[in-house]
């Protein structure tokens, strides 16, 4: 926005008032709304920084709660123990598998529910809908329960089964969002320049919701390696990283989970980065195929 | 595909993924309505025995703890909207250019774990911790004043988990109003107040409705910021649940307790889009 376009919002015919400062009193409430928001913000960061910080402790005891010293020796140690790469190993291949899956799954719903009519729609959207409105520890606890009733053996493959489950759901909204908001007209033009229904759909609309799909797979990841409440129903003795770091904590939050919640936030910053940097440059090149 | 068999093609791309949901979603909602009218123990197995008396026991038994998880719930769900309203409102219409940066530094925090995070606001209120601790130190505080293991605590960790659940899709709300809607309104003599209560805000609905939804169903579920910043007179529901499930292998009583807040968040989320009028929402 330039200054040049702020003063079309005066009502027409009617000149903007000489240069005049506003009054100290509205000059200050508008201040209130953006000293409001950074206060929030501040709010927002508070625990990353002390997690950051506390990363670097080198506490005593396991007490890890006041400053004692700076050390990188925690990040060195934690690679040595299979104590807590063993959970993190086991974490990153149920997210793995689990978004695999409910993308795959939850992409061809959200392309049926676009793209087709048939009978049982409203049945359908209302099963996608009712497990978001559902309360993790519910998922948790009848799953157990269908578990438990069938003596299915709870492992790794049960946690999948589960993260896939509460995973369908947000792949759908999230595909759906973005199919219903492309122009039809694409596809109806390469149908009318000669293109088969399997060549229109490799060559135009794949490509065309392919961000979507991406989008769904990282919130679906997202989501899955950070799960305590449904893992902690239907884990059985495997060990994910959120069940550890709960585990551990209980007895006194060591330096290590500190340090592990670094490495995930830097390597989150990362995607981040790669990705705005990514969209940068498609919108600077835009017609290159 | 042979035209007359077109019809089929929906089904083919829906049945994979509705089959996963009808069994580990709709199936177990059932096998745990069963299970929560059988008797037995785990030593002697289960049987179905239609033992209603279990859900007014399990009333009676918790109640307590059914109505804090409901009160704490409703509390964050005002907090977030309290907190939430003003940034999204500050980033939708006084953002510029950095809206998209502000953004980004809503949800950045929460690409840490849940768990973790909420250890750090363990860290933040323990008693002699380095902010309480340096407070007491300085003669500001009472030795004796507390956060942590207090309702305070377990409230701030809930609102503060689920804030950026609200400030999305409050901003996703905000960021759709016609700001010549509002120039309309001042230009009509509208003060800035009235245009916000009589244009804004009621534009604004459908995201204060799903950012509700979002905040409230979780909370009231919890049991993460109870277990680690609470004590034994903030248990929640989802603990009760969780115990009795896990720890005293309860499944009768468990089942019950969760079929019992699953009816509950339904019928308050039926009840609230219908005061709202917000029931599209659910049609996507």
């Amino acid at each position: 926005m330039t200054a040049v376009t702020a003063p079309a919002r005066t009502p027409a015919g009617i000149e903007p008032p000489p240069e005049r400062r506003p009054p100290l009193g509205a000059r200050l409430a508008s201040l209130v709304l953006p000293v409001f928001t950074g206060l929030a913000v501040f709010y927002l960061f508070l625990p990353i920084a002390v997690m950051i910080v506390f990363s670097f402790n080198d506490p005593s005891g396991r007490q890890n709660i006041t400053w004692q010293g700076f050390t990188f020796q925690n990040y060195l140690d934690i690679w040595g123990r299979p104590d807590i790469t063993g959970p993190m190993v086991n974490a990153i291949v149920v997210a793995v598998a689990a978004t695999l899956i409910a993308t795959i799954l939850g992409t061809l719903i959200g392309i049926a529910l676009t793209r087709y009519d048939f009978r049982g729609r409203n049945g359908l959207n209302l099963l996608i809908f009712i497990p978001m409105a559902t309360p993790e520890i519910i998922m948790g606890a009848s799953l157990l329960s269908l578990f438990v009733s069938f003596g299915v053996q709870r492992d790794l493959t049960t946690i999948i089964i589960a993260h896939v489950m509460f995973n369908i759901s947000y792949v759908v909204v999230t595909v759906r969002a973005r199919i219903a908001g492309f122009n039809r007209s694409l596809e109806e033009a390469a149908m009318d320049l000669g293109a088969d229904e399997w060549q229109t759909f490799r060559r135009v609309t794949f490509p065309l919701i392919f961000p979507g799909i991406l989008a769904a797979a990282l919130l679906a990841f997202a989501l899955s390696i950070d799960d305590y409440v449904i893992t902690s129903f239907v884990a059985g003795r495997s060990i994910t990283f959120p069940l550890w770091v709960f585990g551990v904590s209980r007895l006194g939050v060591p330096p290590e989970v500190n340090v592990l919640g670094t490495l995930i936030f830097l390597v989150a910053i990362a995607f981040i980065a790669v990705q705005i940097w990514s969209q940068r440059r498609s919108i600077r090149a835009p017609a290159t195929p | 595909m042979p035209r007359r068999y077109r019809w089929l093609v929906p089904y083919l791309f829906l049945i994979p993924g509705g089959l996963w949901l009808l069994a580990f979603f709709v199936v177990p909602m059932l096998v745990m309505a069963s299970v929560s009218l059988q008797t037995g123990s785990l030593g002697t197995g289960y049987a179905l025995t239609w033992n209603f008396g279990v859900y007014p026991e399990m009333i009676q038994q918790w109640a307590p703890q059914f109505a804090r998880s409901l009160f704490y719930a409703i509390v964050v769900t005002v907090l977030t909207v309290a907190i939430g309203y003003p940034m999204a409102y500050t980033i939708a219409f006084r953002g510029g250019r950095y809206k998209n940066v502000l953004l980004l530094l809503v949800i950045l925090p929460f690409f840490t774990a849940y768990i973790i995070r909420t250890l750090a606001w363990k860290l933040i209120l323990a008693d002699n911790g380095f902010v309480l601790g340096s407070l007491k130190d300085f003669g500001i505080l009472d030795d004796a004043f507390r956060l942590i293991a207090t309702p305070v605590a377990v409230i701030s960790g809930l609102t503060y988990n689920f804030l950026p659940f609200m400030v999305l899709p409050l901003y996703v709300a905000l960021e759709k109003i016609d700001p010549r809607l509002i120039e309309a309104a001042t230009d009509l003599y509208a003060s800035r107040l009235q245009a916000f209560l009589r244009v804004t805000l009621p534009l604004s609905m459908p995201g204060v409705f799903a950012g509700s939804l979002l905040t409230f169903i979780p909370a009231i579920g919890d049991f993460i910021n109870s277990e680690i910043l609470g004590s034994r007179d903030t248990t929640m529901i989802g603990q009760v649940i969780q115990r009795l499930f896990l720890n005293n292998n309860a499944y009768p009583e468990a089942a019950a307790l969760g079929f019992m807040l699953m009816a509950a968040v339904l019928g308050l989320i039926f009840v609230y889009a219908r005061a709202v009028g917000a029931d599209e929402l659910t049609r996507g």
